[in-house]
C-alpha cells in the first residue's frame, strides 16, 4: 500500500535529525496557527498563492530562497564544526552516514534552492519593469514554474522527515548513485526534487526569453536594454540550453534505478562517465546562470550610485554574450582526471582560461565606472566592492585550476572547495544581496535599514575570508573534500579558523534578519513615495514603489540607453498622458498551486515506490493542464477611469514627497 | 508565425489578442529548441552506448527494416495530413480541420502501435532494455520519441474537442500552430532516429 515507506523510515534514532524535524514541525505549526488566528488564509490564497503577478511571484521566490539559505547554512555549520573537532582520536558528532547526507544536501540546497530562487526572484521582480512591460509573456506559466520549484524544495526537506537524503554529494555520480551502491531512497529524493524543480526552471527560461525578446517597450532596441535585463536574457538562454541536459541525465539515472537499465552501471556496458559529462554539460552553464544576473546587478548598482552611465556598456554586453557561449565548451574541466587524454584536456583547459577574459573586461568596466564618479557608499555598493575583490581572487584560483597538470594535484581537494565558494558566494550571493538591498524599496515601498545592512556586509565579508582562505591552504596540504574525520594534526588549526569564519558569517546572517525586522518595524519612517530613492537610471525607478499591479499605465517610449535618466534630464519623466486607456491583465488562478501539489505527490510517491499514488499525481498534472486549456476567461479589463484614479493617487503621493524634500 | 496564425481573421481579432498569440507561438518555438537539446543529449548517449552489446544482440540482428519503414511512412504521412489541417484552419473550415486531425490521429496511433509491438516482441525474446547498455540506449531514445508522439496524440484529441466546442478562434488557431510545430518536429526527430538507430544499426 505504501511502497517502501514504513514507520522505520522515520529518523527516530537520530537525535540531530529529530531535532530538525521537530523544529520544522513547530515552525510550520506556528505559521498555520498564526494564519488561522489572524484569519489570513483567504488573503494568503487570493493575494499570494494564486497570483500571476510577476512582482509577487518574485517576492515569493526570495522568501523561499532566504529560508533555504538557513537550511543550507545549518548544514554548513554542522560540517565546519565536525571538521574542527574530528581529528585523530576524536570522532566528532556526525557519523559518516549522516555527514555524507549533510554535504550532499548542503550542495543541492545552496545551488538549486537558495541561489537559483534568489536569482530568479530578482529577475521576476525587475525585468518586466526594466523593459516597460506589464507582466511576463506567460504569467500563468510563471506561477507554474514557481510551484514546481516549491514542490522540489518541499521534497528535499521531506527527506529529513521520511527516510534519508543522497549520500553521493550534490553531483550524484554513478556508479555510487546506482541502486547497487545506494539502495536507499536518498538518491531518489535527489532525482525527483531536481527533476521537478528543474522543469519549473526550464519553463522560467522559456518565459523570460519570450518576455525579453517580445515584450520590450517601443524604442528599446537590444543595445538600449538595461544591463541587468541583458544578463537576465543570457541567463535564461543558458537555462533553455542547459536544463534539458540535466533532465536527460537524471531521467537516465532514474531508468537505471527504477527499471534496471544500464546507462551508467558498471555491468553490461554502461558508461558512468557519460553521466558525469551530461551532468557538467548542464552544471557548468549553471554556474553562469547564477553569476551573470549578479554581474547585471553590480552594473546597475555601480552606475546608479556613481551617478554615471556605465563605462563600456557595449563591451559589457559582448563580454556577457561571450561568457554565455563559452560556458558551454568548458564542462570537461570538472573532470580532467577522467583520462580523456592530453589534447582533450588542453582544449578544455584553454577554453576555461579564455572565459576569464570577458570576466576580466567586466571587472575593468566596473572599476572604470567608479573612477572619477561620486560613489555613494550604500549597502549595495559595499556588496559590489566586496564582490570585485573577492570574485577576482576566486577567478584567479579558477584559472589556476584550469591548468590540467595543476588540476591533477588539486582535483577534489579543499582548494577546489575554496575556489568555487569564492566565486559562487563572492559572485552570485554577494550579487543577490546587493540586488535585494537595491530593489527592496521598489518591491515593498520602503528602504532597508542601512546601518544593519552595512554591518551584515562586514560580518559576511570577514567571515567569508576566515572561512574559505584556510581551505586553499588545506588544499595545498593535501586535504580532500567530504571528510568527516582525519588523522593529521597539522590540518586542525586551519579547520578551526574556518569554523570561526562560519560563525562570523552566521552573525552576518543574523544581522540580515535583524535588518529585515527593524526595517519592517520602521517602515513608515523609511517610506519611498517618490519611487526613485537612489536617483536611478532605468525604467523601474520611474514607477511608484511598490508599482501598481499593472506597472505602466502607459507603455513608455524609449529613446536612450538609461531611459529614465534621459527622461529626468529632458523633463519628460512622469508626464501625465492626455487620456488613459483600458488595461488587460491576467486573472489569478489556483491551477499553478494544484500543479505543484500534484507534482509533489508524484515525486514523493515515486521516491517510495507507491505506484497508485504516483499514478494519481501524474493524472492530477495531466487533468489540470487540460482543464486549464479549456479556460477562456483568463483575463480581465481595468477600465481607463480606474487606471486614472490609481495614477492620480500615485502622482499625489509623489508630489507630497517631492515638496517635503 | 503570428501573422500566419491570424491571417484571414485579422479584422476580427484585436491587437491585444494578436500580441498574446504571437508571444505564444514564439514561446513554443523556444520550447521546441529545449526539446531539441533534450533529444540531442539522448542521441549523444545512444552514440556512446551503441556498440556496448555486452554479449547481447546487435542492431543488425534485431531490427526489421521493412516494418520500421512502414512505421516511418505512417508518421511522415501524418505530418502531411496535419499540414492539410493547418491549411484548413487558416481558411476557417472547422469540419475539414477535424477530418484531417482525425486522419493524423489514426496514423500517429498506428505508428505508436507498431512501435509498441516492436518493443513487446523484443522484450518477449529477452532483449529488453536490461539486456545491455546498447538496448538501454535504444529503448531510451526510441521510447522518448514514442512518448512524445503519445503526448501529441493526447493533444490532438484535446484539440479536436476544443475545435468542436469553441470553433476556429484565435485561441484554437494559435494552438493548432503550436501543435503543428510539435508534430512536424517529432517527424524530424524520427528521421534522425530512423537514420542513426535503424539504418546505421543494420549496416
Amino acid at each position: 500500500m505504501f511502497g517502501k515507506l514504513t514507520l522505520q523510515s522515520l529518523p527516530l534514532d537520530i537525535p540531530i535529525q529529530m531535532g530538525a524535524v521537530l523544529f520544522m514541525v513547530l515552525v510550520t505549526a506556528g505559521i498555520i496557527g498564526y494564519l488561522t488566528v489572524k484569519r489570513k488564509w483567504k488573503w494568503l490564497w487570493s493575494e499570494w498563492l494564486t497570483t500571476v503577478d510577476h512582482k509577487k511571484i518574485g517576492v515569493m521566490y526570495l522568501v523561499v530562497a532566504f529560508v533555504m539559505l538557513f537550511r543550507g547554512f545549518v548544514d554548513a555549520m554542522m560540517m565546519r564544526s565536525q571538521q574542527a573537532i574530528a581529528e585523530g582520536a576524536a570522532q566528532g558528532y556526525l557519523p559518516p552516514d549522516h555527514y555524507d547526507q549533510v554535504f550532499s544536501a548542503h550542495g543541492v540546497i545552496m545551488i538549486l534552492f537558495m541561489a537559483m530562487p534568489f536569482i530568479i526572484g530578482l529577475i521576476n521582480i525587475v525585468v518586466p519593469q526594466q523593459i516597460g512591460a506589464r507582466d511576463v509573456a506567460f504569467p500563468f506559466l510563471n506561477s507554474v514554474s514557481f510551484w514546481l520549484f516549491v514542490a522540489g524544495m518541499v521534497l528535499v526537506n521531506l527527506s529529513l522527515v521520511f527516510g534519508e537524503f543522497a549520500r553521493t554529494g550534490w553531483t550524484a555520480y554513478p556508479p555510487l548513485s546506482e541502486l547497487q551502491y545506494s539502495p536507499g531512497v536518498g538518491v531518489d529524493y535527489y532525482i525527483w526534487a531536481l527533476q521537478i524543480s528543474g522543469a519549473g526552471t526550464l519553463l522560467t527560461g522559456i518565459n523570460f526569453v519570450a518576455t525579453i525578446i517580445k515584450m520590450r517597450a517601443p524604442g528599446m532596441t537590444l543595445m538600449k536594454m538595461p544591463v541587468f535585463t541583458w544578463t537576465a536574457l543570457c541567463t535564461n538562454i543558458l537555462i533553455i540550453g542547459a536544463f534539458p541536459i540535466l533532465t536527460v541525465a537524471l531521467a537516465l539515472l532514474a531508468l537505471d534505478r527504477y527499471l534496471g537499465m544500464h546507462f551508467f552501471t558498471n555491468a553490461l556496458g554502461g558508461n558512468a562517465m557519460m553521466y558525469v559529462n551530461l551532468f557538467w554539460a548542464w552544471g557548468h552553464p549553471e554556474v553562469y546562470i547564477l553569476v551573470l544576473p549578479a554581474f547585471g546587478v553590480f552594473s546597475e548598482v555601480i552606475a546608479t550610485f556613481t551617478g554615471k552611465k556605465l563605462f563600456g556598456y557595449t563591451s559589457m554586453i559582448y563580454a556577457t554574450v561571450a561568457i554565455t557561449v563559452l560556458s558551454f565548451i568548458v564542462w570537461l574541466h570538472h573532470f580532467f582526471t577522467m583520462g580523456s587524454g592530453a589534447n582533450v584536456n588542453a582544449f578544455f583547459g584553454i577554453t576555461t582560461m579564455i572565459i576569464a577574459v570577458p570576466t576580466g573586461v567586466k571587472i575593468f568596466n566596473w572599476v572604470f565606472t567608479i573612477y572619477r564618479g561620486r560613489l555613494r557608499f550604500t549597502t549595495p555598493v559595499l556588496w559590489t566592492l566586496g564582490f570585485i575583490i573577492t570574485f577576482t581572487i576566486g577567478g584567479m584560483s579558477g584559472v589556476l585550476l584550469a591548468v590540467p597538470g595543476a588540476d591533477f594535484v588539486l582535483h577534489n581537494s579543499l582548494f577546489l572547495i575554496a575556489h568555487f565558494h569564492n566565486t559562487i558566494i563572492g559572485g552570485a550571493v554577494f550579487g543577490v544581496f546587493a540586488g535585494v538591498n537595491y530593489w527592496f524599496p521598489k518591491a515593498f515601498g520602503f528602504k532597508l535599514n542601512e546601518k544593519l545592512g552595512k554591518r551584515a556586509f562586514w560580518f559576511w565579508l570577514v567571515g567569508f575570508y576566515l572561512a574559505f582562505m584556510p581551505l586553499y591552504v588545506l588544499g595545498f596540504m593535501g586535504m580532500t573534500r567530504r571528510l568527516n574525520h582525519y588523522n593529521n594534526p597539522a590540518w586542525q588549526p586551519y579547520l578551526i579558523v574556518a569554523a570561526v569564519g562560519a560563525v562570523v558569517i552566521l552573525i552576518g546572517i543574523l544581522h540580515q534578519v535583524a535588518q529585515l525586522v527593524v526595517s519592517i518595524r520602521d517602515r513608515e519612517k523609511n517610506r519611498d513615495l517618490t519611487g526613485d530613492p537612489w536617483d536611478g537610471r532605468t525604467l523601474e525607478w520611474s514607477l511608484a514603489s511598490p508599482p501598481p499591479f499593472y506597472n505602466f499605465a502607459v507603455i513608455p517610449e524609449v529613446h536612450e540607453r538609461d531611459a529614465y535618466w534621459a527622461m529626468k534630464q529632458d523633463g519628460s519623466a512622469h508626464q501625465r498622458p492626455a487620456k488613459y486607456e483600458d488595461i488587460h491583465m491576467p486573472r489569478n488562478t489556483g491551477a499553478g498551486v494544484i500543479l505543484g501539489v500534484a507534482a509533489l505527490i508524484l515525486g514523493f510517491a515515486m521516491v517510495w515506490h507507491i505506484w497508485w499514488m504516483a499514478a494519481l499525481g501524474f493524472l492530477g498534472l495531466v487533468v489540470t493542464v487540460i482543464a486549464r486549456s479549456f479556460e477562456e476567461d483568463t483575463e480581465y479589463t481595468i477600465p481607463a477611469e480606474e487606471v486614472e484614479r490609481i495614477e492620480n493617487e500615485l502622482a499625489a503621493q509623489r508630489q507630497l514627497q517631492t515638496s517635503e524634500a | 508565425m503570428a501573422d500566419q496564425a491570424s491571417s484571414g481573421h485579422s479584422a476580427t481579432f484585436d491587437t491585444h489578442e494578436r500580441h498574446i498569440a504571437s508571444n505564444r507561438v514564439f514561446g513554443f518555438w523556444v520550447y521546441i529548441m529545449t526539446d531539441t537539446i533534450l533529444f540531442a543529449s539522448i542521441f549523444a548517449t545512444y552514440a556512446v552506448l551503441n556498440t556496448s552489446f555486452a554479449g547481447g544482440p546487435t542492431g543488425k540482428e534485431l531490427f526489421d527494416l521493412p516494418s520500421v519503414l512502414l512505421e516511418t511512412i505512417f508518421l511522415l504521412t501524418s505530418s502531411f495530413t496535419f499540414g492539410l489541417g493547418v491549411v484548413a484552419v487558416n481558411r476557417g473550415r472547422r469540419q475539414e480541420v477535424l477530418l484531417w486531425l482525425a486522419a493524423t490521429f489514426v496514423l500517429g496511433a498506428a505508428f505508436v502501435g507498431m512501435e509498441l509491438s516492436e518493443f513487446g516482441s523484443m522484450i518477449a525474446e529477452g532483449f529488453g532494455p536490461r539486456r545491455s547498455a546498447f538496448l538501454s540506449g535504444f529503448f531510451g531514445l526510441v521510447g522518448t520519441h514514442g512518448l512524445h508522439v503519445t503526448f501529441g496524440l493526447l493533444w490532438i484529441a484535446v484539440m479536436m474537442v476544443q475545435l468542436v466546442r469553441k470553433g476556429v478562434t484565435i485561441g484554437t488557431t494559435t494552438r493548432m500552430m503550436n501543435l503543428s510545430l510539435f508534430w512536424h518536429f517529432l517527424d524530424i526527430v524520427w528521421i534522425c532516429v530512423f537514420t542513426v538507430v535503424y539504418l546505421l544499426g543494420v549496416m
